[in-house]
């Protein structure tokens, strides 16, 4: 029995996972770059709900797509501002303005909402499921994330192969000169990616912070980086790639911290990066490319 | 511009050498003796910084038991004077600044400091200058290792004691989980006593689960261990923060055990936009709570709230308080005058501490403190009821 129920957990934790992990697939299949700043994003999506529903009072719904607005506007802002001048650049220089940028968030976070942690009021409102006389309850949270992560992936995979913005991401990714011939606007493509990717990052922050009801600055850094690792896991550029790799990541990081040790847990899910990079380094659904970085 | 900088250099300059005439002037002067009517009290915390809450209620509430004394005459004719010194709540050169800074302004009783990592940076110092040290919340083991340093608080493993025995003593629960911060010493101290006090006192501990400061958002695998073995209890010697997603983890998980926790969870309440409701029925060991009903507190938290813009004193405040009497119980004891050295002081008062004094304080009846240093006192207990702490 509980070891049902730590695999609930873990799906659950998993599929918050998945969401963030598919925008770091996203922006990395179409833009070629790793946007640390993502977790970052999250956060500032669980902030802009909590402002929204804490202290403006507003509806929950109304709140989440406030966040979702604030978040692509943001992503969009950070990829004219940090990302676009270094278009030309090398990729490690535009790896360390990511990272730049993801210290730029916290710390703005940390100066406008103050270091004091704020407890999140869940926006879900799901009945949970009692199974075995309540022995395994599945949480309201975990069913809306099971739910909204599948929905993501299947939405995304239509857009990317079947609309002709979609289909233009693709040739971005490519090839980006051979695209540009073609008559595609690669910026406004690379523009899109962000925005849909921020947003993204706005669901991710309040299905997480919904089921673990803190809120500081560093509240998506931690998560983000393991988003990044199940993306890698999946294979980074496959957006099904990052929903299996979310949700094994999760799983594994659930089952380690209860069966082998609480204190390795998050040594668990890096050694599985290691070795995901050592075996198979395209990942589980990754398409192999020569890789220039 | 050029003129602005040269300006700015140079008035940095002088802010520097005149901050350093302070530092470093000479040391000597502790052992002039003061003015026959007046002794004085050092003080040493964190005023500025992360943990300038600490610092601010212990100088607070220590000037406000000096002024009381003050008030009613002083004792034996003997009035005091505190100085207060910002050590930052750094463990290095900023603490012993202080300390030297305290010196320069003739202090004879240390009254500090308030946290743990400063005082282990001066303890040496104060036992090789022979001044007599009572810190109002370093709550470590190593601090009272010299035997002029004493403790107003509980010692970090008597709490893990004090609540093992409360637990059995009150029949509250006899199957207990254990969900501690392993990489935290305060939180890890407590879970080592309280184990072995436990398996003394007959209580079955079914489920022990740790966590790490890297990962304490997520708890529903500790959670989950504690369900399946049937816990009636969960104790949480941890800070409040977790505790406060542990309490809504359980909820939603639909586990409803009994909570204890140790004066970690004292902050609770406080934390922005947390369900009260789920701290209902939580116990927790705290040596001081603001809306216990005694005249004593009342009359504490009101001259406090009155003095110092409605600020609600917490357990540093008390704990200082209570300091501060303490040193003026035991002056009046041994008839110190304001004109005795600071050693002479030190070698009469930690004689008299450990000597059947006893002393009823904000924090605890009955206080009594060992040679060692510790302070031994009944713990008390409160639950949180209505949003409030009610006693148990």
């Amino acid at each position: 029995m509980a070891f049902l129920d730590n695999l609930i957990n873990g799906i659950s934790l998993g599929s918050i996972y998945a969401v963030i992990a598919l925008g770091y697939t996203l922006v990395y299949g179409i833009a070629k770059m790793l946007n640390f700043a993502h977790g970052d994003v999250i956060m500032v999506g669980g902030y802009v709900v909590f402002t929204a529903m804490v202290d403006w009072g507003m509806n929950s719904w109304l709140s989440v797509g406030l966040a979702i607005v604030a978040c692509t506007v943001l992503g969009i802002t950070i990829e004219k501002v940090a990302y676009k001048p270094l278009r030309k650049a090398t990729s490690l220089s535009v790896l360390i303005t990511a990272i730049g940028m993801s210290y730029f968030l916290q710390n703005m976070a940390l100066l406008i909402f103050g270091e004091k942690p704020k407890t999140f009021t869940s926006v879900i409102n799901i009945p949970k499921i009692s199974l075995f006389d309540g022995k395994v309850v599945i949480k309201g949270e975990t069913t809306a994330a099971i739910i909204v992560s599948i929905v993501i992936v299947v939405c995304l995979s239509l857009f990317v192969n079947h609309t002709q913005k979609g289909r233009a991401m693709l040739a971005v990714s490519e090839d980006k000169d051979a695209a540009q011939l073609m008559g595609i606007n690669v910026n406004s493509t690379i523009s899109l990616t962000f925005a849909i990717g921020s947003g993204l990052a706005a669901v991710a922050g309040v299905l997480l912070c919904s089921s673990y009801p803190t809120l500081s600055n560093t509240t998506g850094a931690m998560p983000g980086i393991k988003a990044f690792v199940a993306a890698v896991f999946g294979g980074i550029g496959s957006i099904p790639g990052a929903m299996i790799g979310g949700i094994l990541i999760g799983v594994i990081e659930i089952l380690g911290r209860a069966y082998i040790s609480p204190q390795l847990s998050d040594a668990i899910v890096f050694a599985v990066l290691i070795l995901v990079l050592m075996i198979k380094p395209t990942g589980i659904l990754g398409k192999k490319i020569n890789e220039k970085v | 511009m050029k003129f602005a900088k040269k300006l700015m250099a140079l008035s940095l300059a002088a802010v520097m050498a005149g901050s350093c005439l302070t530092a470093c002037g000479d040391s000597s002067k502790s052992d002039e003796k003061g003015s026959e009517d007046t002794i004085v009290i050092g003080g040493s915390g964190p005023l500025t910084g992360g943990a300038a809450q600490y610092g601010v209620a212990v100088k607070n509430a220590a000037q406000l038991a000096v002024d009381e004394i003050n008030e009613a005459g002083g004792v034996n004719g003997v009035k005091f004077k505190l100085v207060f010194e910002d050590d930052e709540a750094d463990g290095g050169d900023k603490a012993v600044n202080a300390y030297n800074s305290l010196k320069d302004k003739g202090m004879q009783v240390m009254l500090g400091t308030v946290t743990t990592g400063s005082c282990l940076a001066i303890i040496d110092k104060t036992k090789s200058d022979n001044i007599f040290q009572l810190t109002p919340s370093a709550s470590a083991q190593d601090v009272i290792k010299n035997d002029n340093t004493f403790q107003v608080c509980f010692t970090d493993p008597n709490q893990g004691k004090a609540s093992a025995d409360y637990i059995a003593d009150n029949n509250i629960a006899k199957k207990i989980a254990i969900i501690y911060d392993s990489s935290d010493a305060y939180s890890s101290g407590i879970y080592n006593t309280f184990k072995t006090e436990a398996q003394e006192k007959g209580l079955d501990i079914v489920a022990e689960q740790s966590f790490t400061k890297d990962s304490k958002t997520d708890f529903s695998a500790q959670i989950s261990a504690a369900k399946s073995a049937e816990a009636e209890l969960i104790f949480l010697p941890i800070y409040y923060q977790e505790a406060s997603l542990i309490l809504a983890q359980c909820k939603s998980a639909d586990f409803a055990p009994k909570f204890f926790g140790c004066d970690g969870l004292d902050g609770i309440l406080s934390v922005d936009n947390f369900d009260k409701s789920l701290a209902e029925g939580v116990m927790l060991l705290t040596p001081f709570a603001a809306d216990a009903t005694d005249d004593d507190t009342q009359k504490f938290v009101k001259a406090y709230k009155e003095k110092y813009k409605d600020e609600t004193p917490n357990q540093f405040a008390a704990d200082a308080y209570d300091g501060v009497k303490i040193i003026a119980k035991l002056v009046e004891k041994e008839s110190i005058k304001g004109n005795m050295k600071a050693s002479e002081i030190c070698d009469k008062l930690k004689k008299a501490i450990s000597d059947g004094f006893s002393y009823d304080g904000l924090t605890g009846k009955g206080m009594t403190w060992s040679s060692e240093g510790a302070v031994s006192k009944n713990p008390k207990a409160v639950v949180i009821k209505d949003g409030n702490y009610a006693s148990l």
